[in-house]
C-alpha cells in the first residue's frame, strides 16, 4: 500500500490528443465552408468573435439502435403512473439527454467553438481583388519583414540547421577527406536573417449595392447580407486601404451607412438603375478611375421594373467602362432550383444584352451553400496578374 | 499538497484497509495511490487506462470532461485501474473527507475486481501492456503515417464493442496472420520415429491443396474484430496487428461494461459502511453524508448505477438476514446469512444475472423503475410499470453491452470473399444513418463488399456498401 506524489508537470498526453481532435475540427470546418459562410450564428453573432457551429462529421459512428424507437428504463419520484410525458423529444433537459445506461447516443453532432478570424483566414485564403492595377495616387506602403539572406552570427533562434549541417559536411569533407557529420564548431553555424521590405498597394475602393425592395424576403436579405458581411471582412483583412461605399436601394437609391446598410429593412418596388446611376455620380465625384481601383457589386432578386431594363443596362455597361470588374449576384426564392428562375429576371438580361462580358461576373444564389462559391466567383484566382 | 497531508493520506489508507479487510472481510489487491492534478485525472479517466494510445477521440473525451471540470459542471473524484497492484488516482484538490470516502470506495471498486468471476481473466498487468501497444502504435505512426494509423483505428473502433466476451473459451487471440503463408502440416504421430522420411513426406498432405483460396471459415462468427483480423483478404500484417491490441484491450474492458451497476453499488455499499466505521469529526461526517448523498440519488428519468446497485445490495442483505415465512420453508434460508449472499453475488452475478435474480416486485415499487418510449414521435412516455416488464426491459437493453448484436454469418458471400453480417433483430431498428457509416468502415477493414441484414418496419433489410455507393433492398 502507499501514497504517491509525483511530478506530473511535463505530462501532456491528453493535451496532444486534445490537439489533434482540434485539427479533425480544422479538416471538418475546411469540408464544411460551404454552410459554415452562410451560418447564422456567424452572420448574426454581433461581433462576438467566438461562434459555434455544428460540425457534422467528427461522429464517432458504430452500430448502435435508433434510439427514438427504443424503450428506456427510468426512476421516478415515486408516483410515477403509465402515461405520464417525461419529456419532450429534442427538449433540452428532457430524458434524451443525460447519462444513463450507456446506450444514448452520444451528441447529435458536435459543436465546434471556432474563432471568426480563424474561418475567415481559410475563406480568404485563395481570395483577392481581380485585375487589380498600380494606379497613380494614394499608394500607401506597408511593411513586411522576409528572410532573406544567411550569416555566420545571429540569434539561435534562427539557426538554419540544414545549411549548418551541409557547412559542417563540408568542414569534415576538408579535414578528414571524408564527407561526413562531426562535431559541430562554431564556425559551421549558420543563422538566417530578415529584411524589411516595403510593399506598395494600390487603392481600391468597392460600391457594395443591395436591394431592399419589397420582394427581397427574409431568406433572399439575408444572402445578400452573408455575403457582404464576408466581402467587408475579406476586403478589410487583405488590403489596408480599401474604401467600401454602401448603397441601399428600391426604386430610389441612397448612400447609407455600414450600419445601416446591415441591419435596415425596406419596401417598395425595385428600379435598378437609381443604384447604379448613384454609383457612377460617387465614381465621378470621389473616387477618379485614374486613381482608383473600381469594384462595384450589386445583389438583388432580379425582380426590376419592366421599363428599367434598358436603362439598367445601359449604366451597367457605363459601370464596367470605369471599373475593374462588376459583380451581380441574383438572389432566387429559398431552395428553388435554376430552372425555375424567373424569365423577365436581370442576370440573364445581363448576360444577353451586356457589351462587355469579361469584367462582368454573374452568380445565381438559390441556397445558402451557395453564397461561398459565390465568394470564390467574384473574388477568386484568375488566368491574369492582379 | 504538503508531505504531511501525504502522510495524513497514508495512515488514513491503513486505517481504512484495516476496517475493510479485517472488520468487512473484502479482499482487495494492494494499491497504489497517487495523487494527481486535475489534468492528469482526466487524462487517466478519458483514456480509461494511463498510457494508452493515441487517438483523436481520446483526446475529445480528454476536452470534454476538462472543460466540465473547469466550469463547474462535473467532477472525477477518482479513478481506479483494475491490475495486481491496482492503481488509483487521487484528485489533488479533494478534501481530506473526500478522500477517505474515495479510498474506501476504491477499495470496494478493487475487492470486486479481484473476486468477481467475469473479471478472472482479466489480465491483470494491462497497464504495462497498453504502454506496449502504445509504443507499437507510434512505431506504426512513424513507419505508415500518422494519418493512415489514425484512419485505420478510426475504421477499428467503429466496431470494437463487438467482440466476443466468452472468447478465451474459444480460442487464443492470434497475434498476426501468419496461418495464411503456413503450409498445410502432418499431423505429428506416436510412431513417427519408427517411419523413415520418404515414408513420412507421402503421408503429409498434398500441398497442391492449399487451403489459401478456399479459407474454412467458421460462422457465424460474433467476434466481428476477431473474424476481420484473422480472414480479411486485404490486411497488412501491422494492421492486423492493430486489431489484436485493439481486441486485447477490448477484452480487459468487457467485464466493467458488464458489472457496471453492481460494481458501482458494491463500492457505494462498503464505501459508505467503512466511512461510519471511522471516528470522523463531525464537521467531516457531515461532508461525507452529503457527498454520499450526492452519489447513490435517483437521477429522474434515469439509471444511476450506484442507486441501483446500492439499493439492491442492501435489499439483498435484508432479504438474507431476515426472511419471510415462505422465503425460510420454501428456499430453506435461515436467516443471518445477508452477508455471506451479498459476497456470493459479487463474486458470481453480472449485471443482467444480478438484476433478472434480485430487481425483485418491491424494489422495483420502491426505486419507482418504469418503462418510457417515445409516443407520436413527440412525447417520451411511461408506457410500463408492471415490474416483470420493467426486469425485463432493463436486462434486455443491457444484452451485448446495449450494442446490437451483429455476427458474420457469410465471410466468402457469393463465391466471393465478400462478408455478410447479420443482425440478430430483437425488436429495434438501428439507427440507419450509422449504420451506414460503419458499413463503410467495415468496408475498409475487410476491403471488399460488405452487406448487413437487418429490419426496418417489420420487413428484413439487406444494406450492401461496395466501396462507392451504399445500396438497400
Amino acid at each position: 500500500m502507499s501514497v504517491q506524489r509525483n511530478d506530473w508537470s511535463l505530462q501532456r498526453k491528453g493535451q496532444i490528443d486534445q490537439d489533434r481532435h482540434k485539427e479533425r475540427v480544422r479538416d471538418a470546418i475546411k469540408k464544411n465552408l460551404g454552410s459554415i459562410v452562410s451560418n447564422e450564428s456567424i452572420i448574426l453573432s454581433d461581433g462576438k468573435r467566438v461562434v459555434k457551429v455544428p460540425i457534422r462529421s467528427l461522429d464517432e459512428y458504430k452500430f448502435r439502435f435508433d434510439y427514438r424507437k427504443k424503450k428506456h428504463v427510468g426512476t421516478g419520484d415515486g408516483d410515477t403512473k403509465v402515461g405520464d410525458v417525461i419529456g419532450h423529444e429534442g427538449q433540452p433537459g428532457g430524458p434524451a439527454q443525460g447519462p444513463g445506461g450507456g446506450d444514448q447516443p452520444g451528441q447529435e453532432y458536435f459543436e465546434a467553438e471556432v474563432d471568426i478570424d480563424d474561418i475567415a483566414k481559410l475563406i480568404f485564403e485563395d481570395l483577392h481583388l481581380p485585375y487589380l492595377e498600380e494606379k497613380a495616387k494614394h499608394a500607401v506602403p506597408s511593411k513586411t519583414t522576409k528572410f532573406t539572406e544567411i550569416r555566420r552570427s545571429g540569434i539561435l533562434s534562427n539557426l538554419d540547421k540544414r545549411r549548418s549541417l551541409i557547412e559542417n559536411i563540408k568542414r569534415q569533407a576538408r579535414e578528414t577527406g571524408e564527407a561526413h557529420i562531426g562535431p559541430f564548431k562554431k564556425e559551421d553555424l549558420r543563422y538566417k536573417t530578415w529584411e524589411e521590405q516595403m510593399t506598395y498597394e494600390s487603392n481600391a475602393v468597392v460600391i457594395a449595392m443591395m436591394d431592399v425592395s419589397g420582394s427581397m424576403g427574409e431568406f433572399k436579405k439575408y444572402i445578400a447580407r452573408s455575403f457582404y458581411f464576408w466581402m467587408v471582412r475579406f476586403l478589410k483583412t487583405k488590403y489596408d486601404n480599401v474604401q467600401i461605399v454602401f448603397i441601399s436601394h428600391h426604386t430610389e437609391a441612397k448612400e447609407v451607412t455600414e450600419e445601416q446598410f446591415f441591419t435596415q429593412g425596406e419596401s417598395g418596388g425595385t428600379v435598378v438603375s437609381s443604384a447604379y446611376r448613384l454609383a457612377l455620380d460617387t465614381i465621378g465625384s470621389r473616387f477618379p478611375a485614374r486613381d482608383w481601383n473600381i469594384y462595384p457589386f450589386h445583389f438583388s432578386d432580379g425582380d426590376n421594373y419592366y421599363s428599367d431594363n434598358d436603362e439598367a443596362v445601359k449604366l451597367a455597361d457605363e459601370l464596367i467602362g470605369t471599373c475593374n470588374l462588376f459583380g451581380y449576384g441574383e438572389i432566387g426564392e429559398e431552395g428553388a432550383s435554376s430552372y425555375r428562375r424567373s424569365s423577365g429576371a436581370l442576370l440573364s438580361i445581363f448576360k444577353d444584352r451586356l457589351k462587355s462580358q469579361d469584367r462582368f461576373v454573374g452568380v445565381r444564389i438559390d441556397d445558402k451553400e451557395d453564397v461561398y462559391p459565390a465568394l470564390k466567383e467574384f473574388f477568386g484566382k484568375r488566368g491574369e496578374a492582379a | 499538497m504538503v508531505d504531511k497531508e501525504v502522510q495524513e493520506l497514508e495512515k488514513a489508507v491503513e486505517e481504512i484497509w484495516e476496517v475493510a479487510t479485517t472488520r468487512f472481510g473484502l479482499d482487495p489487491f494492494p494499491v497504489r495511490f497517487e495523487i494527481v492534478p486535475a489534468s492528469v485525472m482526466y487524462e487517466v479517466g478519458s483514456y480509461a487506462l494511463p498510457g494508452r494510445y493515441s487517438h483523436w477521440t481520446f483526446g475529445k473525451a480528454y476536452h470534454r470532461m476538462k472543460m466540465m471540470y473547469d466550469f463547474g459542471l462535473s467532477k472525477i473524484y477518482e479513478v481506479v485501474i483494475n491490475s495486481n497492484p491496482s492503481y488509483a488516482f487521487l484528485l489533488e484538490t479533494n478534501s481530506p473527507t473526500q478522500n477517505k470516502m474515495v479510498i474506501a470506495h476504491v477499495l470496494g471498486h478493487i475487492d470486486f475486481f479481484k473476486n468477481n468471476v467475469y473479471f478472472s481473466k482479466t489480465n491483470r498487468r494491462m497497464v504495462d501492456e497498453a504502454a506496449l501497444h502504445a509504443r507499437r502504435m507510434s512505431d506504426y505512426e512513424f513507419k505508415y503515417g500518422r494519418k493512415v494509423v489514425e484512419e485505420f483505428l478510426d475504421a477499428v473502433l467503429s466496431i470494437e464493442e463487438h467482440i466476443d466476451p466468452n472468447f478465451f473459451i474459444k480460442k487464443p487471440v492470434e497475434r498476426k496472420d501468419d496461418e495464411a503463408d503456413k503450409k498445410p502440416q502432418r499431423r505429428e504421430g506416436p510412431y513417427d520415429d519408427l517411419l523413415s522420411k520418404a515414408e513420412i513426406e507421402k503421408t503429409s498432405p498434398d500441398e497442391s491443396l492449399d487451403r489459401r483460396h478456399k479459407p474454412s471459415i467458421e460462422v457465424p462468427e460474433k467476434d466481428l474484430i476477431y473474424f476481420i483480423m484473422k480472414h480479411s483478404p486485404s490486411l497488412e500484417p501491422w494492421q492486423r496487428d492493430v486489431m489484436a491490441m485493439l481486441h486485447e484491450e477490448m477484452e480487459y474492458f468487457i467485464p466493467q461494461l458488464q458489472t457496471k451497476i453492481m460494481n458501482e453499488g458494491w463500492a457505494s455499499i462498503w464505501h459508505s459502511r467503512i466511512m461510519r466505521e471511522l471516528d470522523l469529526p463531525t464537521d467531516e461526517h457531515l461532508e461525507f453524508a452529503e457527498l454520499h448523498a450526492g452519489v447513490v440519488s435517483p437521477h429522474k428519468g434515469q439509471l444511476n448505477p450506484y442507486y441501483l446497485g446500492y439499493k439492491i445490495f442492501e435489499d439483498i442483505e435484508k432479504r438474507w438476514d431476515n426472511p419471510t415465512d415462505e422465503e425460510r420453508e420454501k428456499f430453506g434460508r435461515r436467516g443471518g446469512e445477508g452477508r455471506d449472499k451479498m459476497f456470493e453475488v459479487r463474486e458470481l452475478d453480472n449485471d443482467i444475472s444480478f438484476l433478472r435474480n434480485y430487481l425483485t416486485e418491491e424494489m422495483c415499487e420502491e426505486l419507482d423503475l418504469f418503462v418510457y418510449e417515445l409516443v407520436d414521435d413527440e412525447d417520451w412516455t411511461v408506457t410500463e410499470k408492471r415490474w416483470e416488464r420493467v426486469r425485463d426491459q432493463i436486462t434486455a437493453n443491457k444484452t451485448n453491452f446495449g450494442f446490437p448484436y451483429i455476427e458474420v454469418v457469410d465471410g466468402d458471400y457469393d463465391g466471393n470473399r465478400e462478408l455478410y453480417l447479420m443482425h440478430r433483430f430483437e425488436g429495434v431498428e438501428l439507427d440507419m444513418k450509422y449504420a451506414r457509416k460503419t458499413l463503410e468502415y467495415v468496408h475498409k477493414l475487410w476491403g471488399r463488399d460488405v452487406h448487413l441484414e437487418t429490419q426496418v418496419d417489420e420487413e428484413p433489410l439487406i444494406m450492401n456498401y461496395d466501396g462507392n455507393e451504399h445500396d438497400e433492398e
